[in-house]
């Protein structure tokens, strides 16, 4: 009975990761192109951020806020890091309300590196009325906000298909193989050769997904380097206390006749 | 507490133990006589007070950065995650380490289900655990609807919502509870007030549950009352400190594997998407380790008698002591209570799985059956078993369970198996 019960909780546990698939109602299961960043030692591709930045700011920020991130971000050990200098004339390129000033009025100013993201739209109803009445969810931590994760939003971007027969799409709704429902409002945001890589990398669409998904994993999660080296650490620490603790117990329960 | 008089060696301790005998009670602590055959489900009391204290630790800090209020707390979790030195560490460690404790709380409930620990005279320790483990429950619950996230936003609003069962004045309770007429602003702060406060209850009652288990003093895997201190018990120190902290460590490699290498598995992913009244989740589920009671709930299909029921699923264990009345502690000794212990850990079990499904076809189903079951296992199994289950025959002590004489073989050989 007990190593039924043993059994039967190791099946709930396997189950876990499915439990939640009944939400997905039609939806292909994503696909997952090997991530640098998955693992005890994952880090983030340098090279891949800042190509990913440069597709989100350029193709998905048009209606995407990001309102949790900061310019100064960009230059952070773990991230992206674009240089001091870079991120200033990132930055600059961006205007922010200021004020009020001395004399009492608000004034328009160039971003600076401690400015969060500017915001495409002024608020909520305004990026949902002019986005046919779907709210473009906020980037900051949409990897997080997903089952499915960087998966997710990598296979999402790449699900854009003709409708199969029988499936018909109102006007400003599109067919994506991986979105619950298959139903999206989104247009196919990626096509081939939208970006033009500083770094002279083919922008192809695989390519650009890729990238902007790594970009989103490490704006949902901009210590994960730094959390998976001090894990690492503890985890090995822990190990080697335990087996002392371990000896120590021993010995100190050899003086009494009984097993520990 | 202690039988023998203790005096400190110096004179300022001598002094200071005359007029707060702290010294006294360190000393009782050290040398509380413990049986010596304690195997590792013990362990997880240590465990639950170190929990405990990371809990308070770690919320305390947090307190120091989060904003509660509707429109930033959302924000100002974000804040902590990015900007605020190792912010992301000390949450991810607090928001794990409630499931933790929980994981924890549970071993601990069912291993004093297993060796009957609840027993007489130890009804009043089981009694406060159980106050203990409700406060947990209410604790976890209004920490997680904190970040004001989805599903902190509707499991907030499912929740309250089920004191409007009450008949007549449960409306006018849930506007009370709320402060307005949804899940809003006033409700946050309210539930962080009282998230700040049920630790420290908490805190207190945990002593009061030392307290009274230093009174009878542990049971054991045998379940049998020892003479102490004998040469059936160990001093609490060096030898339980140094096995709990073996266990502890052991319990914090795999915390640390959830906190380092998966923060996020145990929570809901649309708990990243920040409140909004106007858009339902399309599944509003708790968090894993209300999901049992989730159950409960939602396979009765009248609310009220809904409610009655996962709130009875409670107060039943809270009589516990007096729904099995058999003489004899441990399962060890019980054949048949043995196997129907292990098919309540398959009913719980069962209950959880089926409260992260959807309430309907065969789940629906299974959650019925399996609340049935697990009033059926309080209600009738347990008094007719602790009439007329045929036990076998206990050992007079731990060191000569032989001399005792009446130990069976087959007795012997199953307290191998579960030491």
């Amino acid at each position: 009975m007990k190593k039924f019960v043993i059994i039967f909780f190791f099946l709930i546990i396997s189950n876990l990761t499915s439990i939640s698939s009944f939400s997905a109602e039609k939806a292909a299961k994503p696909m997952s192109p090997g991530w640098s960043f998955k693992g005890f030692f994952g880090t983030f591709d340098r090279a891949s951020l800042q190509r990913g930045y440069q597709v989100y700011t350029e193709v998905c920020a048009s209606c995407h806020s990001m309102k949790h991130l900061s310019y100064r971000n960009l230059s952070q050990p773990g991230g992206p890091e674009f240089s001091k200098e870079q991120v200033k004339i990132i930055a600059s390129q961006f205007e922010v309300r200021d004020g009020p000033n001395d004399d009492g009025e608000m004034f328009d100013r160039p971003a600076r590196p401690s400015d969060n993201f500017v915001s495409p739209y002024a608020n909520d109803k305004e990026a949902t009325a002019a986005n046919g009445g779907a709210y473009p969810p906020d980037m900051s931590v949409l990897v997080k906000a997903r089952k499915g994760g960087a998966d997710y939003i990598y296979s999402l971007l790449l699900g854009y298909d003709e409708p199969p027969e029988g499936i018909s799409l109102d006007d400003g709704v599109y067919y994506n193989k991986y979105m619950a429902g298959n139903k999206i409002k989104m247009s196919n945001p990626l096509s081939e050769g939208i970006v033009e890589y500083a770094d002279g990398t083919k922008a192809s669409e695989e390519q650009m997904a890729k990238d902007v998904t790594t970009f989103l994993t490490w704006a949902a999660e901009p210590h994960l380097e730094e959390r998976h080296k001090i894990g690492f650490r503890a985890i090995v620490y822990l190990i080697i206390i335990t087996i002392l603790v371990y000896f120590s117990m021993k010995k100190i329960w050899s003086r009494v006749e009984s097993e520990v | 507490m202690s039988n023998h008089e203790y005096t400190p060696n110096s004179k300022f301790g001598k002094w200071f133990n005359d007029r707060l005998p702290l010294l006294t009670l360190g000393k009782h602590l050290t040398d509380y006589p413990t049986p010596k055959n304690l195997n590792y489900w013990w362990t997880f009391g240590g465990i639950l007070t170190f929990c405990l204290i990371t809990q308070i630790v770690t919320g305390l800090i947090l307190a120091m950065h989060y904003v509660a209020h509707a429109d930033l707390a959302f924000g100002s979790v974000e804040h902590i995650m990015r900007n605020v030195n190792y912010g992301w560490l000390i949450r991810y460690v607090h928001a794990n380490g409630a499931s933790m404790f929980f994981l924890a709380v549970y071993i601990h409930i069912f291993r004093s289900l297993y060796y009957g620990s609840y027993k007489s005279p130890r009804e009043i320790i089981w009694i406060l655990g159980m106050i203990i483990y409700i406060l947990m429950m209410a604790a976890a619950f209004m920490g997680y609807v904190l970040p004001w996230g989805q599903m902190s936003f509707w499991g907030a609003t499912v929740i309250t919502n089920l004191f409007s069962a009450i008949p007549l004045v449960g409306e006018s309770i849930v506007t009370w509870l709320w402060g307005g007429y949804s899940v809003d602003n006033p409700t946050l702060t309210r539930f962080f007030s009282l998230h700040y406060l049920i630790p420290f209850l908490i805190l207190g009652l945990v002593v009061l549950h030392i307290w009274a288990l230093h009174v009878p003093g542990n049971n054991n895997p045998i379940g049998i009352d020892l003479k102490k201190p004998s040469k059936d018990t160990v001093p609490f120190h060096p030898y339980i400190v140094i096995k709990d902290l073996f266990a502890l460590l052991i319990f914090l490699i795999v915390f640390a594997f959830f906190v380092f290498y998966s923060p996020n598995i145990l929570g809901h992913a649309d708990n990243y998407i920040e409140a909004n009244p106007m858009v339902t989740p399309a599944h509003i589920v708790p968090e894993w380790y209300l999901l049992p009671f989730y159950a409960i709930l939602r396979s009765v299909p009248d609310k009220l008698l809904g409610v009655i029921a996962m709130f009875g699923a409670l107060f039943i264990l809270v009589i516990l002591p007096w729904l099995d009345t058999s003489k004899t502690r441990s399962a060890i000794f019980r054949p048949l209570y043995k196997q129907f212990y292990w098919f309540l850990v398959a009913d719980v079990l069962i209950l959880g799985y089926v409260g992260a499904m959807p309430a309907e076809g065969i789940y629906l189903l299974a959650a019925r059956v399996a609340t049935a079951y697990y009033f059926a296992h309080f209600l009738i199994i347990l008094p007719i078993l602790s009439r007329k289950e045929k036990v076998l025959d206990v050992p007079l002590s731990i060191t000569e369970p032989v001399l005792g004489g009446a130990v069976s073989a087959s007795a012997v050989r199953q307290k191998k198996d579960k030491l």
